[in-house]
């Protein structure tokens, strides 16, 4: 009786394996067009580990969904109130000590397993060494928009991480140390790694180490404020070559022509300089977006919209029309310092 | 000398103005009373709260829609958290507990009936306090009037920095004003649970209702204790220049995170422990069957009981705790589902054999078991913490607890409604509206929080008033805000099917389920005094001996 019982599970749990296994990896299979954020459509170590983890647990907790819905089922159905019903009352039954021990030390031997599943792969993503040739950046977080820095190349850009391709022959893992500007936010990548917060004044860390060259996109994960749904995240993965080649560009000062230089008076003389900085001119504020490679960037506004002069514009003129609630004041210029403004603006590559 | 009889002043029910029965509500000590008090102050908030679920559910209905701004958005979701756990869940469960405790366990009233009073007055303002926010709140600053820091309130979004005005003081003060009233109301349940017992009943003959909610009141003495010290470390913070979580000057925000949910999640407890009893009163009666394995059900809600209070920092996976406290807290996790699947292995093993009767209550108390059995699976899944770290704040978790909460909680709450609503009302409640209530609250709760778990395996992170289109989440969400409706509607049958009974409802009789516990034997409504003699038992099912004196319960317990 006891063999046929657990042959019986054996194949019946290699079947539910099996199911789950082909539902996930079809899941998968449709990733980028089911989704760019899904979970379920890793390319990097951390959020690989993760994926195989929940395949096994999803395989657990569904076959025990399996095992007792079907009993669950069954005996709604089966101890019904019949029609033809005598009216009697059925046995009365107080308990069972050997059933009650059975299905306490099952579920006892079941979370063991995955308990063990757990710390293997909570030990594996948080003991890993560094690499002497990881890439180092610090994300800043703040009320609504991401502030990345490369001190180790001299880089400070905002909103859209760069980050080399890691070969699995020559690793060239991300590691990035997690700061908050104002209150708590949270760096969410799906298809890259699980979410670690930016807390201030509590330093958190997260490392990645991206497969596939791609823009792979996220959003912050932790209630930040009013604009919270508008601090998207987009991580560019680039070959070595072209990483290294953004990062050259990146450490370039500022180049600006005489033709726009109405447009940097503007700039210089309002109250953009408290906030944001252009490297190599007078502008050196922090609590803004660094801009001296504005252009060099897809989006503004974290994320909310496509870099066009249009949207640029706009941005200026009334942050609230794209982003309502985002600390960025409507600057109140005239049409004119608006157009010489947006021109400078388009020079800083 | 002739002595005329003492007049009352409201001797003659025909003779009593409204201000009478108002008086007399306003005023009243009773058990009865109270209890009913606070489930019709619930179900108010349940109103308001599920019109805050709606206004959220249709702004998301498709990305980039601008149904309501971010800002009012925020406040609903806030709002709408808020009052479901503190205004709506806790008092109606503590409203059914106040009601049936004394009733099951053959005692005239609750331990200290004065402090019962203080108690719900004490919820009932700290909810008017809530939503005075919205009239209140804006101070001089003109900074916004309802509370927007979300129901559990992250530091340092509270700090004057970054919420000016008076919403998050309303929010902090509401809580700290109806904590209190759970602290007594759970002093209340322990006292009387322990002390007021009729004569023969023993703890280990006490109906599973009445342990349940002795489990749950001590939980809060424990939960509720810690959130009330935050909240005044908040106003310290707020008005009096203290930095207990003011990250600028060396505060903590990940303490204040450890404060909340030392609450929060013993909490969850606090809220399905009463769901457990509910079920563990009417499944039984429904198969026809005593509760198999009551003392496992019992040893199983007492281990729930502690290790809840050593679970709370699975909320905080994603905090940066060290692995050595993210594995401590993961096999905290796990262990706790083991008590939990005992019991809806227990449940199961009652309906086995049994002869199962399809009643409104019995049909929510079997949506709850296949609910709380996917429920409980999800919440295995986030106990893997690296899975937590992709699921945790995400859609999928917004599914989960709504899973717990209304799968499970407000399931089992509608099988109470319907159970022991002619009890509390004598009247008989329809039971094709009963039905038709069950059926479209389970459609509707199918269709919202089933498709609810997709957009967060799909990276949608919760608390965003609106999306990008192209991220695979469009067509779940409006399935999920779709199910919304059903949901409306059943809960329009619901309350439409609890006031026509109550006018139109034939006589229910003092037995109409041919139950076993002792509120049975009582007339219904029960008189002020409950029993004109006190009940004395020999067994767990007293109306079970009674009604069949050749196989009594006793000869076997």
């Amino acid at each position: 009786m006891r063999s046929r019982g657990s042959t019986n599970w054996r194949v019946v749990g290699s079947q539910i394996f099996v199911c789950v296994c082909c539902s996930a990896a079809a899941f998968a299979d449709l990733a980028p067009p089911l989704s760019p954020t899904n979970i379920f459509a890793p390319a990097s170590t951390p959020a690989k580990s993760i994926f195989g983890l929940s395949l096994f647990v999803l395989v657990v907790t569904g076959a025990i969904f399996l095992v007792v819905f079907t009993l669950l089922l069954y005996s709604v159905v089966k101890f019904r109130k019949r029609k033809n019903d005598d009216g009697r009352e059925p046995p009365q039954v107080y308990g069972s000590n050997q059933v009650e021990l059975a299905w306490t030390v099952i579920p006892v031997l079941i979370v063991v397993a995955l308990f063990m599943a757990t710390a293997r792969v909570i030990a594996s993503l948080q003991k890993t060494a560094r690499l002497d040739n990881a890439i180092e950046v610090i994300a800043i977080g703040h009320q609504f928009w991401w502030e990345y820095r490369y001190p180790a190349l001299g880089v400070v850009t905002a909103n859209e991480l760069h980050v080399p391709i890691s070969d699995e022959n020559q690793p060239t893992p991300t590691f990035i140390e997690l700061l908050s500007a104002d209150t708590d936010h949270s760096f969410w990548i799906p298809r890259l790694a699980g979410k670690t917060d930016l807390i201030p004044n509590h330093p958190n860390s997260m490392w990645i180490d991206p497969h596939e060259a791609g823009v792979y996109l996220g959003q912050c994960a932790q209630y930040c404020g009013t604009q919270h749904a508008k601090m998207l995240l987009r991580v560019y993965v680039q070959p070595r070559a072209d990483f290294d080649r953004w990062i050259q560009e990146q450490r370039q000062p500022a180049i600006v022509g005489s033709a726009v230089s109405h447009g940097q008076r503007v700039f210089e003389t309002t109250a953009c300089i408290n906030c944001h900085t252009v490297a190599g001119t007078v502008a050196n504020g922090r609590f803004g977006p660094d801009l001296t490679h504005l252009m060099s960037r897809d989006t503004i506004a974290a994320g909310a919209a496509k870099n066009t002069p249009e949207n640029l514009r706009q941005w200026i003129l009334n942050p609230d029309a794209i982003k309502p609630g985002s600390l960025m004041p409507a600057m109140q210029l005239s049409d004119q310092e608006l157009d010489a403004l947006t021109a400078y603006l388009e020079t800083l590559r | 000398m002739s002595t005329e009889p003492i007049a009352w002043p409201s001797a003659s029910a025909e003779s009593r103005t409204f201000v009478d029965t108002l008086h007399e509500w306003v005023t009243t000590v009773d058990h009865k009373r109270l209890g009913i008090l606070y489930i019709v102050y619930a179900l108010v908030f349940l109103v308001i709260g599920g019109i805050e679920a709606i206004v959220i559910r249709i702004q998301l209905i498709r990305p980039h829609n601008d149904f309501v701004s971010p800002q009012v958005f925020n406040r609903m979701f806030t709002m709408h958290g808020t009052t479901m756990i503190f205004f709506v869940v806790m008092p109606i469960l503590f409203g059914f507990a106040n009601y049936l405790i004394p009733l099951m366990i053959g005692a005239r009233d609750m331990a200290f009936p004065r402090l019962n009073a203080f108690s719900f007055w004490m919820t009932a303002f700290g909810g008017l306090l809530l939503y005075f926010s919205l009239v209140g709140a804006n101070g001089l600053y003109g900074a916004g009037n309802a509370p927007d820091v979300g129901w559990f309130a992250y530091a340092p979004l509270t700090s004057q920095t970054f919420s000016p005005g008076h919403s998050t003081d309303f929010w902090t003060l509401s809580l700290l004003v109806s904590g209190f009233g759970s602290i007594g109301t759970a002093i209340n349940i322990v006292a009387t649970v322990l002390s007021m017992r009729c004569p023969g009943m023993t703890l280990a003959k006490m109906p599973l209702f009445a342990w349940l909610n002795l489990v749950m009141a001590g939980l809060v003495i424990l939960a509720v204790s810690p959130l009330t010290a935050a909240q005044i470390m908040l106003l310290v913070d707020r008005y009096l220049g203290g930095h207990f979580f003011d990250t600028q000057a060396g505060g903590s925000a990940v303490i204040w995170m450890h404060f909340f949910w030392i609450f929060g999640h013993p909490e969850v407890y606090v809220l399905v422990l009463p769901a457990f009893a509910f079920a563990s009163e009417i499944i039984p009666v429904f198969s026809r069957k005593p509760i198999f394995g009551y003392p496992v059900m019992v040893g199983a809600t007492v281990a729930i009981g502690f290790i809840s209070m050593s679970v709370w920092a699975h909320h905080m996976f994603t905090v940066g705790m060290g692995s050595a406290a993210n594995t401590f807290f993961v096999l905290s996790t796990m262990a706790i589902a083991v008590p939990t699947g005992i019991k809806i292995f227990n449940w199961l093993a009652t309906i086995w054999g049994g002869k199962i009767e399809f009643k409104t209550p019995m049909l929510f108390c079997i949506a709850f078991l296949f609910q709380f059995l996917v429920a409980g699976l999800t919440g295995v899944m986030l106990g893997c913490a690296p899975f937590d770290w992709q699921l945790g704040s995400s859609y999928f978790v917004v599914a989960h607890f709504h899973y717990v909460i209304v799968g499970g909680i407000l399931f089992t709450l509608f099988g109470a409604f319907y159970y022991w609503f002619p009890k509390m009302s004598g009247k008989m409640y329809s039971e094709t509206l009963g039905k038709l209530h069950f059926w479209l609250f389970l459609i509707g709760f199918h269709l919202t929080f089933d498709f609810m778990h997709i957009p967060g395996l799909l990276g949608m992170p919760r608390r965003i008033y609106t999306y990008e289109p192209g991220r695979g989440w469009d067509t779940w969400n409006l399935i999920v805000t779709i199910g919304v409706f059903f949901q409306a509607a059943g809960i329009l049958v619901f309350l439409g099917n609890l006031v026509w009974s109550y006018y139109r409802g034939k006589a229910a009789g003092s037995d109409p389920w041919d139950a076993w516990t002792l509120e049975w034997c009582t007339n219904s409504p029960p008189p002020a005094y409950n029993f004109s003699v006190i009940p004395t038992v020999k067994s767990r099912r007293p109306l079970w001996d009674l009604k069949h004196p050749d196989d009594p319960d006793w000869k076997y317990e």
